[in-house]
């Protein structure tokens, strides 16, 4: 486990997408936290790395003071801390985080829903 | 197949809520509730300011205030994003979020962005955090 800046500052920049949640993806443990897991399922992100903060203290308190937010889960896109659960549900329904993940890489399977809904 | 709407039922979006204040179960406001009440008329001077203290929805004895939802309405979001909007409501409350609060679901929004749409969220079920052992399958 650990918590320390250099730690975690490595651990966010490791991977294009990186939350920290209560519980994991497959079981989550928090309401808000599963509303993360579940935008992302929705927008067909797969590869994702997910940090149970309820198996390490020392990570759940840590990942607070570096991103100097006081809540879990927190969401971070290309290194970059992004927001809670709210923030993200925000950019799911104003489009802007289909586009935070095109500038990844990342084809949101809500792109090609409405491509079907469009060609009917 | 999952639609593009957000899966029913994980978030719904109220209509025209009656909110009433009191929001715990004994329809008293806490010292908490309280005091979010005032830091945050302070600090933002809101239009509109819907605070709901959710905790007895929550794995925490009756009585808690650990868990809440405000909802803000204020020029002082004005040219803010959304995570600095954020920021700020916790800089008000920077006791109560080292203290005893432990969730905060946040709605900031500008007085323009409020008469578009006044609708309030409310908040995902809670699936137990760390007091529920959930049984794997």
């Amino acid at each position: 486990g650990g918590g320390s800046a250099e730690q975690l500052d490595a651990l966010v920049k490791k991977d294009k997408v990186v939350v920290f949640l209560k519980g994991t993806p497959e079981q989550p443990q928090c309401g808000f936290s599963n509303a993360v897991v579940q935008i992302l399922r929705l927008h067909g992100v797969r590869d994702y790395a997910a940090y149970n903060v309820l198996d390490d203290p020392e990570l759940r308190q840590g990942i607070k003071d570096y991103s100097n937010w006081p809540t879990i889960p927190q969401v971070y896109l290309n290194g970059e801390f992004v927001g809670g659960c709210d923030i993200l549900l925000q950019m799911h329904q104003n489009g802007d985080l289909v586009e935070e993940l095109k500038k990844l890489g990342i084809h949101s399977a809500l792109l090609d829903e409405k491509k079907d809904q469009d060609s009917k | 197949m999952l639609s593009g709407r957000l899966v029913p039922g994980l978030v719904s979006m109220a209509g025209r809520v009656c909110l009433s204040r009191g929001s715990a179960g004994s329809g008293a406001i806490g010292p908490v509730e309280a005091a979010i009440r005032t830091k945050l008329e302070q600090a933002l001077s809101p239009e509109v300011l819907e605070l709901r203290n959710e905790s007895s929805g929550h794995a925490v004895p009756p009585g808690s205030e650990t868990h809440f939802r405000v909802a803000v309405v204020s020029s002082r979001f004005e040219g803010l994003s959304p995570l600095q909007r954020h920021r700020l409501v916790h800089a008000a409350l920077a006791e109560e979020l080292a203290g005893p609060v432990h969730a905060l679901a946040i709605q900031a929004r500008t007085p323009a962005q409020w008469r578009e749409n006044s609708q309030l969220d409310t908040s995902p079920p809670c699936l137990g955090g760390n007091k529920k052992a959930l049984g794997t399958p």
